[in-house]
């Protein structure tokens, strides 16, 4: 399938090469930013009719592989590369944080209405199977005057490997010993209870048609679909309802090592949103083809700068400037 | 094959001089059957190659084991090799009987030739239905039809294990109803086929005995038929394990093992499905071991029932 989808992308790409005489750049990897990334490639096409630039949405982990057996020439990933995949890649790779995103509990209670308040041990406690009906004491606590019905709690979690897994599961893990011991971080892990479906659509649309489910899905998808979602109780004990300020909100607090990879795994600040995440794209340090390179170069550069605007359009959240300015500084060692 | 049965007669000032050339029709047929068979065992090849590290280090244990945390490095298919079996048979039994009954009403003469043929035409397109499309219809039909009666099962039956709560619209039951639906053709287009072969001297010898028309069906047909009536039941087994994209997006793909036929499961082809795009390390290996798995099991069944088909056309027609 990934094989045919890069064919396909390579196709398309020396097609276009041949009939413009231009440059054609291929990217492929994460799902989660690719309605935006898909869209900065066409309002890039706008401005530079001389580049065409394919992103292939197949999933982080296969982007990850294709950009370092060099099938691509850039990659996306929700989770930042590990340190064996850069040895695997000589080194040749750059992360740079393209745009970030949250992750919401979403869910379809009859009778309640979005921003349901659940603590942290409401929240961990549903992913584990301790708490199986809505009028369980722990959610009513926090949320007096909300009218719970006695509706067993189904919860919806993704049954593919993904970023929005990885980033979801390693904050529950960061704050729960009992989740880390249960069901533990990464991109595919075992729920010990629930259904699980494919893609944050799959998910999506397994919360909308079960009454009384609950799962985790991008923030976007949620908007899009108009899916009820639960304000988390961060560090600082508050309740944060799903937003793009919110998510704005922690990653402002953020400080970017010189590798741009960080991981907010419980950020502290008052009012920060607990699940957020910076999304990447792979780029080489250098490039065989000095065209492709100012192509990959010019491309990335639109999407931190005028790409950025976009980003809340489509429910992801604008980098804050110290990170653009340090990802441009970055980019611009790029050869 | 059989190439030289046919002689033409050679027509005066239209014969030509024969003169032997390289049959070129001869040769592409070996090309295209050597590619075929060469192209089966290079995929066998590949998926073995690739499955290798996880064959080496999980060994049988892979099919014993009963958690699967790619996350953790622990690969076993127990429970998906369960829900593998368990979806296919349940689909039989709701499909056997249903197709039995549509292939003896269509195999007798009940109903008038152009509409007994209108019948079968429709029974058979539904295999012409793409798998994502009955996906589709179960997610918008089966699944609120399951959840809504199935929290009145297990509300009221619960105390049996394959009804105990609680209930989920997807389901091994949800995805094996669908199943049924896919492999009605299979089961119908076959057991039609080995009743109209049961020769008409046996019925006729049935009658003249004085048996009525359903003891003829029940005590003379139908036994005749029986070979033919199993093998199309394996072959539907066949493909019902195999079956992917609906199962997919029906069964709720949960690796957990439960007796409950209301709570989600997987099978191996799911499961493939979902994990392959974004695994990496030894998950691939892994998964390629669970495709091993299924391909030898697709094998033996299909393989099983070809040669229980084989075996009845030729004791049908020795009755002759």
């Amino acid at each position: 399938m990934n094989r045919i989808l890069v064919v396909a992308a390579a196709l398309t790409a020396s097609t276009s090469f041949h009939l413009q005489a231009a440059t054609a750049i291929t990217g492929s990897g994460a799902t989660f930013p690719a309605p935006l990334y898909q869209r900065w490639a066409s309002d890039f096409k706008k401005v530079n009719a001389d580049v065409t630039v394919n992103y292939q949405s197949i999933g982080s982990g296969a982007g990850v592989t294709q950009f370092i057996q060099g099938i691509t020439d850039f990659g996306a990933s929700d989770v930042a590369m590990k340190d064996e995949e850069i040895l695997q890649a000589k080194h040749n790779v750059m992360m740079i944080p393209a745009t970030a995103g949250s992750i919401v509990f979403a869910y379809n209670v009859p009778g309640v209405q979005s921003g349901l308040k659940l603590t942290r041990a409401a929240f961990i406690g549903i992913l584990v199977g301790d708490i199986k009906s809505w009028n369980d004491p722990e959610i009513a606590k926090a949320n007096p005057g909300v009218n719970l019905p006695n509706t067993p709690v189904t919860v919806v979690t993704r049954s593919d490997g993904s970023g929005t897994t990885a980033v979801f599961t390693g904050h529950c893990a960061e704050v729960s010993s009992e989740f880390t011991s249960k069901v533990g971080s990464g991109k595919s892990v075992t729920w010990p209870v629930g259904v699980a479906g494919k893609g944050n659509e799959g998910v999506t649309a397994l919360i909308k048609s079960t009454p009384g489910a609950i799962g985790y899905v991008e923030y976007g998808f949620a908007s899009n679909s108009k899916l009820s979602m639960a304000a988390l109780e961060n560090k600082a004990h508050n309740f944060i309802t799903p937003s793009v300020e919110a998510a704005a909100t922690t990653l402002a607090s953020v400080k970017l090592p010189a590798n741009l990879r960080a991981f907010i795994l419980d950020p502290k600040g008052a009012n920060d949103y607990p699940i957020v995440t910076f999304t990447w794209l792979l780029v080489k340090k250098q490039y065989a083809d000095a065209a492709k390179a100012a192509a990959v170069k010019a491309f990335v550069t639109y999407g931190l700068t005028k790409g950025q605007a976009t980003a809340p359009q489509l429910g992801y959240v604008t980098l804050p400037p110290e990170v653009v300015t340090k990802a441009q500084a970055a980019l611009e060692t790029v050869k | 094959m059989g190439g030289k049965s046919i002689t033409t007669e050679p027509k005066g000032s239209l014969t030509r001089e024969y003169r032997p050339r390289p049959d070129l029709f001869r040769a592409a047929c070996w090309l295209a059957s050597t590619l075929t068979v060469a192209l089966l065992v290079f995929i066998l090849g590949e998926i073995l190659y690739k499955a290798w590290p996880a064959i080496h280090q999980f060994g049988f244990g892979f099919l014993s084991g009963i958690q699967w945390s790619p996350n953790r490095g622990v690969f076993g298919v127990l429970p998906v090799l369960i829900g593998t079996a368990a979806s296919s048979l349940l689909a039989l039994l709701f499909a056997l009987p249903l197709g039995l009954s549509i292939a003896i009403f269509l195999s007798e003469n009940f109903l008038p030739q152009p509409i007994r043929q209108l019948i079968r035409f429709v029974v058979e397109m539904l295999a012409a239905i793409p798998s994502v499309v009955y996906g589709l219809w179960g997610i918008f039909v089966v699944v609120p039809l399951v959840q809504q009666y199935g929290a009145v099962i297990a509300e009221k039956f619960g105390f049996i294990a394959i009804f105990s709560g609680p209930a989920y619209g997807n389901s091994l039951l949800t995805a094996s109803l669908v199943l049924a639906l896919m492999v009605l053709p299979t089961i119908t287009a076959i057991s039609r086929n080995s009743l109209v072969a049961v020769p008409p001297t046996l019925r006729e010898g049935s009658y003249a005995l004085g048996a009525t028309r359903w003891e003829t069906i029940l005590g003379v047909i139908l036994p005749t038929a029986a070979p033919g009536i199993v093998a199309s039941t394996i072959l539907a087994f066949g493909r019902a394990m195999g079956e992917t994209m609906a199962v997919a997006m029906l069964i709720g793909n949960s690796q957990r093992l439960s007796w409950s036929l209301l709570a989600p499961s997987n099978t191996l082809s799911a499961l493939l499905a979902n994990q392959f795009a974004e695994a990496e390390g030894i998950q691939v290996s892994a998964l390629m071991y669970a495709a091993v798995v299924l391909v030898i099991m697709s094998l033996c069944v299909n393989v099983t029932g070809e040669a229980v088909l084989r075996r009845t056309q030729r004791s049908v027609v020795g009755l002759k």
